[in-house]
This record gives structure tokens, sequence and C-alpha cells, in this order.
């Protein structure tokens, strides 16, 4: 069972060949074996997923109808909230705070008929690259139980590569989706900004936030979007049907792209590592072999982008994470002497050191006399960004660069250098930044076998397209079908 | 108390709340008087992953009012967050507009005693949400109601135009009036839905050279009375404290004060404007607003005519006093009833008497507005109109109203029904004054000789020629036939 996609368990259980019970007893019986050591949840919920499992196999022999994702065991990032179970961050200040609704992906996915098994561990509110920060846990890489899998969705993209789940879902603000999905070898897509719904989903930077699937292969990622994609009136930045109607991702996923044309960022090649930039360099070739045109293109502000974000994500930040103060939910401080108290002590004593770095950061950004200096320029450069890219869409159909400079690194490594840690943000950000979807498929490995992802970013609300273009590299190869040691 | 030569100035800060049935940014039902935080949703508690959703109702109620005050609106406006940590905003930030107001650069016309008007300049006028209400109960703890948390507000801001206190009230009352007569909110004062902040200081004429006094800013009044008074105060304080240490104004020593009610004082609450920074930036939560268009032009449908422009047409049109019009303008749906009337036939004076002095009335004893009786124009108009014919005497028309509403029935039928109409028919007056002239020769005799007893003596015999008509005789002509025969 734990060979098979998302989508072939799901047209399985479906049919009755598999039941959602055996599905989910067998993740379980996995994650009772090995999160231990892999530590990719922070909370699990066994029996009401057996229970819900129970229900749709139920359904299913009575041959009622049930949803696009029925009976699957999916995972659920800890900063999307759930009426069930806690919604952490990852952050001692919210862990104990049990939300009283449902983010509209989570109820979607509930809706869908899928059972969301458990809540992933992430860096704490999302702030890293290595889900270190995390103030619950630490999680492994299941490829080398020595490195990190990546941040911060690193919990999902742990679950899903140590087949913990079949598929997951991840947000991400400046590569948290594509960057473990690339060091735990597995497919994360980055919606449109506005794709997909955040409401729900605790924010870190709002403007920059999206929530995405990660997946096995491309097709279970167009399966994911179907159920989450599409306008939600409790979020205003969620773009409406009208204006970007959602197609069916599955529909022409397996019809390749005729005429595509491909761009390459020379500059970017050269500041990866050798085994990396030859993988990527494979991924062109074979692009190539299949007859698409590639050019070479110049983002002349992309120098600007990791300052640029640092800025934006980290003023929203300051902002968004004000309203954890002990006075309304979550962690107080014992023993203030006044209310002003309650506010610095319990923020003294719960917030990691990364959150206060960024907070501290971002409250600067926003200063007066400060502002127009850094908050101001920096969404200059954000246009800038975002021309960029315009520019290059006229020219070709997708962009490919690599996720990450290098591959999944060692634990500790980059803890104590922020600046480092914030450099391997770099291929992914700009993105973000310019709120196009961007997806990371597996594409090699290098000598530690350990996995490598390329990126693929196409214009605004072209999720369909970009799947299909990944999908038509996948085809070609095996290196999502790959297992990691740990599972033999 | 000292003759120094001084002039006031006063710059006003006004929170209005709209009344939209839900609050700014969530569908909370706007109320007051519940249940401690019993209206309230995971948005306006500043619950993790929830999001704000524009009410556009509040923002259309916002560019009435910027419309009714003379503004520019802006044809693109946006939402700013302002940061500051206080127990009752539960994500330590308020959102608000910051550089790009829906509403600048209007004026509003404010009556003076003297019968003029003056034009006080608003400089802004823009949206935010509510904040909630701390509970400072006894221990060692307080409490937050959310209930107000979110709810929509505008605050209007005006130049520092205003010279006397007086005029600041006035300016309260007018701008009360005008966001009634809108419908956008129901500046119940008791409700907390309005509320002022003026910004009070001096030039101090001494010695021939001037002197600035620092700026007061007096937070959170909520009657005219406060607003009136603290002012007053205010000024006072002032030259008293100029007089004693000489302060002027100078960079940051504006200072707060609240107003004590109990003492009638104002008391410092911050000594110096500390350098707050609110680190005001875009709400990345929330799209800009961009007001063109129909949607623009819907919202002006919605635009009436303003009170004190009513009054003074009423004055120069209807040549009513202005005391007379100010009554009828001061809510809208007064105004509208008396205009329907006035089309309907009715004399405007005549009308106006019947409706201040008895339709006003009656509304008042009912505890309602006058349009919530129920009157209808027509039958409104009818009544005036019988009363200036000499159908009905003003008693009769108490009377008759107070059935109108009851029954909905026309004051004709009505006055027939309770036999209220006036006899005017000469020859048979004629007839019955003579009949009293005979019956009653001594006052007759006394009326003739003229003197003191005259006037009483003619006031009997009219009462005597009521009595026989059972007070239905047309008082005017029973006079002038009585005239016709004594003199
Ligand atoms: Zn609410």
């Amino acid at each position: 069972m734990k060979n098979l996609s998302a989508k072939k368990l799901r047209d399985k259980i479906a049919k009755g060949q598999i039941k959602s019970s055996d599905a989910v007893e067998d993740v379980f019986r996995r994650i009772e074996q090995i999160d231990g050591n892999i530590g990719a949840y922070i909370s699990t919920f066994k029996e009401q997923s057996l229970h819900q499992a129970g229900e749709i196999d139920r359904k299913i022999a009575d041959d009622q109808t049930v949803g696009d994702l029925a009976g699957l065991p999916i995972a659920v990032k800890d900063n999307m909230c759930t009426t069930f179970g806690a919604t952490t961050c990852a952050s001692k200040i919210l862990e104990n705070f049990h939300a009283p609704y449902n983010a509209t992906v989570v109820q979607k996915l509930i809706d869908a008929d899928a059972i969301i098994i458990g809540k992933t561990n992430m860096d704490e509110f999302a702030m890293g690259s290595s889900t270190e920060t995390s103030g619950v846990k630490k999680t492994v890489n299941p490829w080398d139980t020595e490195r990190v899998p990546g941040g911060s969705s690193g919990g999902s993209a742990a679950a899903l590569a140590a087949r913990l789940c079949c598929a997951a879902l991840g947000s991400d603000t400046g590569g948290s989706i594509r960057q473990p999905a690339s060091f735990c070898g597995v497919v994360g897509l980055k919606p449109t900004y506005g794709r997909v719904s955040r409401y729900g989903l605790v924010a870190f930077g709002s403007s920059l936030d999206q929530i995405g699937p990660l997946t096995y292969n491309v097709e279970d990622a167009a399966m994911l979007m179907n159920v989450i994609a599409g306008h939600d009136k409790k979020d205003s930045t969620s773009v409406t049907n009208e204006t970007a109607p959602v197609p069916d991702y599955l529909a022409n996923l397996q019809k390749p792209i005729d005429n595509l044309k491909i761009a390459v960022i020379p500059s970017f090649l050269t500041s990866a590592e050798a085994t990396l930039r030859e993988s990527i360099n494979d991924a062109v070739d074979t692009y190539k072999n299949l007859g698409a045109e590639i050019i070479e293109i110049d983002m002349p502000h992309i120098d600007y982008a990791i300052p640029a974000y640092y800025l934006i994500a980290t003023a929203e930040a300051s902002s968004n994470l004000a309203r954890y103060d002990g006075v309304h939910y979550g962690y107080r401080a014992e023993k203030p002497k006044d209310y002003i108290e309650v506010y610095s002590k319990s923020r003294e004593q719960s917030f990691g050191k990364e959150v206060k770095r960024r907070i501290m950061l971002g409250t600067y950004a926003l200063s007066s006399g400060y502002y127009d200096a850094y908050y101001l320029k920096a969404l200059k450069v954000r246009n800038l960004i975002r021309d960029d890219f315009d520019n290059a869409f006229e020219k070709c159909d997708c962009i490919l660069t690599p996720v990450s400079p290098t591959t999944a690194f060692k634990i500790g490594e980059k803890l104590d250098e922020p600046l480092t840690m914030y450099l391997s943000d770099i291929y992914t950000i700009a993105a973000n930044l310019a709120g196009i979807p961007a997806v990371s498929i597996p594409c090699g490995f290098d000598r530690n076998n350990l996995p490598i992802g390329l990126q693929i970013q196409s214009p605004p609300f072209t999720e369909d397209k970009l799947l299909q273009i990944a999908y038509m590299f996948e085809k070609q190869n095996d290196y999502h079908e790959k297992i990691p040691p740990i599972l033999n | 108390m000292n003759d120094l030569e001084y002039k006031v100035i006063i710059g006003l800060e006004i929170h209005v709340q709209l009344c939209t049935k839900t609050k700014m940014f969530c569908s909370c039902q706007v109320g007051f008087g519940e249940q401690p935080n019993s209206r309230v949703c995971p948005v306006c508690l500043g619950m993790p992953g929830s999001l704000p959703v524009m009410n556009k109702k509040a923002v259309e109620y916002a560019v009435l009012v910027g419309l009714a005050l003379n503004c520019k609106i802006a044809d693109f406006t946006k939402w700013d967050r302002k940061s500051y940590y206080y127990p009752d905003l539960p994500k330590n930030y308020q959102i608000s507009q910051y550089d790009l107001p829906l509403a600048e650069n209007g004026y509003i016309d404010v009556p003076l005693d003297d019968g003029k008007t003056k034009k006080i300049r608003i400089t802004r006028a823009h949206l935010e949400e509510d904040a909630g209400k701390n509970i400072h109960s006894t221990g060692n703890f307080s409490q937050v109601d959310l209930n107000r948390a979110g709810t929509a507000l505008l605050e209007i801001v005006t130049e520092p135009d205003l010279n006397n206190s007086r005029q600041a009230k006035t300016l309260a009352i007018e701008l009360q009036k005008i966001v009634r007569y809108l419908v956008v909110s129901e500046a119940d004062m008791q409700k907390g839905h309005m509320r002022f902040e003026p910004n009070v200081n001096l030039i101090i004429n001494k010695d021939g050279k001037e002197y600035k006094t620092p700026i007061v800013e007096i937070k959170n009044l909520n009657s005219f009375r406060a607003l009136e008074r603290s002012i007053d105060y205010e000024i006072e304080r002032q030259l008293d404290e100029f007089l004693q240490t000489g302060k002027v104004m100078q960079m940051g020593n504006k200072s707060t004060r609240g107003w004590d009610g109990e003492k009638q004082v104002t008391v410092l609450q911050r000594e110096k404007e500390e350098a707050n920074d609110y680190r005001y930036f875009p709400d990345p939560d929330l799209v800009p607003v961009v007001l063109k268009g129909k949607w623009l032009d819907d919202i002006k449908g919605n635009l009436c005519e303003l009170p004190l422009k009513k009054q003074i047409r009423y004055v120069s049109k209807f040549k009513l006093s202005e005391y007379d019009a100010g009554v009828l303008t001061a809510e809208r749906s007064t105004a509208e009833l008396f205009e329907k009337a006035v089309q309907a036939g009715a004399k405007p004076k005549r009308l106006c008497n019947l409706i201040t002095q008895i339709g006003l009335k009656l509304a008042n004893e009912a505890g309602r507005c006058l349009a919530e009786l129920g009157l209808n124009a027509q039958h409104l108009a009818q009544l005036a109109v019988m009363i200036e014919k000499g159908e009905i005497n003003a008693s009769a028309a108490d009377n008759i109203m107070q059935q109108m509403i009851k029954t909905q029935k026309d004051p004709t039928t009505l006055a027939n029904e309770l036999n209220l109409i006036q006899k005017s028919d000469e020859d048979e007056l004629d007839k019955i004054v003579g009949q009293s002239l005979e019956e009653n020769a001594q006052a007759v005799e006394d009326v003739k000789s003229g003197g003191k007893k005259s006037k009483k003596a003619l006031g009997f015999l009219i009462g005597q020629v009521m009595k026989k008509t059972k007070g239905k005789a047309n008082p005017k002509i029973v006079s002038k036939i009585l005239h016709k025969k004594l003199s």
C-alpha cells in the first residue's frame, strides 16, 4: 500500500478494492514504528481517523457517492486551524490553542471525505527553512536522519517521504512547501497567491503566504488542487472564480504542451552545488529532447529579492504576531505585575529565538523614520520583480531553476547562522514576491543519495499548465518513486 | 477674572458609530447592552488564522457623510493597520485608514446665534473598527468585553476653525442631525454612538505680544454638554495656567486630559504626547477600495437635502420663523411629512403650527417621532385646510388628530363623526347672537357703556353664544356679528 500514489489509492478505495480503514491502519502502524525517529507529527488523531475511515468504507459498500479524496489519510501542517486537536504553529505560545473553526482548506478536505490523520511539525510560525525552529520537537529527514527535512513545512514533507500519510498540505511564504519537498524527494506546489483560501491559516506574511499540496507525484498534486482551489468569501485576497476560473487540474494533465518554451536563468545555475547543477541541466536536456525550446533570460532585480522578502515578510509578521499577548488565548506568563508584563513576559517566555528576531526586524522596518527606507523600498523592489517575471513570461511558458542551492543540510549546521539560512530561500522567494505559482519536483539524487528538486515557475493562475509541464518531465523518470532507506 | 485679550482655537475629532447591521469586518450583529462577549466571532476576537472581510455598507455610509460634508471622496482608498498594545484591542492593531482616507478637504456649515453660518473646514473622514471595552472590576484583574470590538466607526477631523464652546457644540449637533438625516447612524449619545475629542488652546495677547498656550486634547466626551463644559473649563484653566506659569506651546508639549463630569473639571491623563509610533502599514488581508462608476453614483443617489439647508429654505420659502423651521427640520421624517402636506395643499404656517403645537406634542407623549405616529400627509393637509377655512377650531384639531392616528380616517369624516364642525353660517349665527343679546340685557348695557366692564361682558356674551352652539360656533364670525350689533 505504501507504494501507491494518493490517486491510485483513492481509486482503489472508491472501487472497494482497498478499505480506507486498512489504509489508515497501515499508515498508523508506520507512524507508531518510525515517527518516534522522524518526528513528523505534532499530533495525530488515530481513533477519529479510524472511525471516519469506517464510515467511508460503509458508504462505499452501500454504493453511496463519496468525495474526491474519499478515505485518503492526509496530513495537515500545524498552522491550519482545526476544530479537533490543537493548532500550535509549533510554538509554545499556542501550545494549547484549540481553534473554534476549521480553516477553509481543512473544511474542503473534510467535505471531500479525506481523513485528516494528524498535524505536522514546522518551523515556529513557519519562520525557518529547516523545521529546527520548532518549539515543539525536532523533525529529521527520512533520507538521512542526521539531516533536516527542510522547512518550514518540514513535518509534512518528512511525513510524506516516510509514507506516514498519502498526501499533505503545507504553506509557503518564501519556499516553505517547495524547499522541504525538494529535500525529501516529493512534489510540492505553491499555487498563485489568491488561488487557495488563507482563511484559517495562521498568518506569517499575509501577502506572501499560500497553502499548497505536498504529494508523491504531479497527478496527486492536481487531484488535491481540484479540492482546495477556489474563491472563499472569507478571504478577501482569494481571487473570484470569475476573475480566474478554477480549471479541472486532472483533465489535461497528461497532455504534453506543444511548442513549449522554457527559460533558464544562467546566473542561478552557477551559484548552485555541482551535482545539483548537473541534475538541473539533465532536466533541461530532458525537456529539450521532448521538443521544448530553451531560452536564457535575465532577471535584473532578482538579487534584491532576499532583502526585500525579509523586510516585507518580517514587517507583516511583526504585526500578525502582535495578537499573541497572553490576554485572549495562548500562553500567559505567571504573576505579571501589570498588563504590560502580561504582554512582555508571555511573549518573552514563549516565542523562540528566530521568531523574536523576525518580530524585531519587522518592527524596526515599520517604525517611523525607517518605513520609507525599508518597507516602502522593499515594496518597490517587489514591483520590479513582478515586472521581471511579466517580461520573462512574454518570452516563455515557464522558468526552470533549482529549488535550493544545496540538498538537505545537517541538523544544526545553519541554525546559528540566520543569514546563511535565509540564503537557502534564494530561488524560491521570488515566486512569493511576485505571487506566481511554482512547483518543486524530484529531479535526481546527489552523491549522498539525497533528493534534488527542480523548480518550475509559470504565470499567475496557470497551475494547470504548470502541472502539465511538470508531468511531462515526471513521466520520463522514476525519481519520484524512490523510497528512503529508512523504509527498507 | 482677568482682562487679557485672547482667542480660543478649537479643532474637533468626532467618532460616529455607523448603524450597519453587522460589524466592519465580520458578520457579527452590532448590538448594545447584550451579555459581554456574546456578539463575537473568530474575526473580531482576532483569533489566529481569521481574516477580515470589508462591510460594503459601512463604506457606503461613510461616503455619504463625506459627501454631506462637502469632502473630496477618494477614488482609491485602502486599509492600514495601526499598531498599539491594549487589552481591548484583540489583534493589537486596529484596522484603520492612514494616508488615503475615504474623504478629505470638506467643510460643514455651522449656524451661529446671529443667524449667520460659519464654515468649519473638515480635514478628513475615515473608517475604522472600534475597540472593545475594558471592565475594571474589583480584585486584581480586569475583564474585557469585545461586543463592541470591530464595530464600524467613522472618524471625522475638523481644522481648528472653532472659536468657542458653543460653536463646537453646535457643530456636534449639526453633525448629529446630518448623520441621522442620512440614516447612517442612530447618533444616540446614550449609547456612545458619538464621541468627541476637542483640541483646545488659546492665543493670548499680552503686552502687544502673542502667546500660544500648549494644546490640550480632551478625550472621549460623550455628550454635547460635556463637550461644551469641558471646553469652557479648559479655556479658564489654560488662562490661569498661562498667568501662573507662562507656559507656551512647544514641540511635544501637547497633553491629554479627561473630563470628570462629577467635579466638572478636566484631569490630566498624559503630560507629554508620547512619541506614539503606530507603525502604520497597508493591511495585506484586505484589498484596496476603488470608488467610482455605478457604485459611487448609487451612493450619491442616497444623498438628501441637509437639515441646515432645509431650515434656511423653510425660512425663505415658507416664511417660517427660524425657530419653527429648526423644529420642523430637526428630523428628516418630520420635514418630509411637512413638505408632503404642503404639496397636498396645506398653508405652510398653519401646517407648521399644527405640527409643532399638536403633532410633536402627541409624538412626545407617545415617546416616538412624529413620522412613527402614522399620520397621513394628505389628511394632515386636509386638517390644516379645515382650520384655515374656519371649519374647526384649534381644540377640535387636537382631538381630530388624535383620532386620525388611532383610526386612520380622514379629518372631515372624523369632524363630522365627532360633531366638531364649526357653525359658520352667518344668518344662523345672527339669530343665535340676537337671542343671546335679548337674554342678557345687563351684559349688553355693560358693553355699550364701555370702560372696565365692557371687555369682560363681551367675553361673557361670546361664551353664551358658544354655549348655545355647543362650542361649534366660529368665534371669528360670532365676534364680527356681536361688534356689528353692539356698535
Ligand atoms: Zn465578529
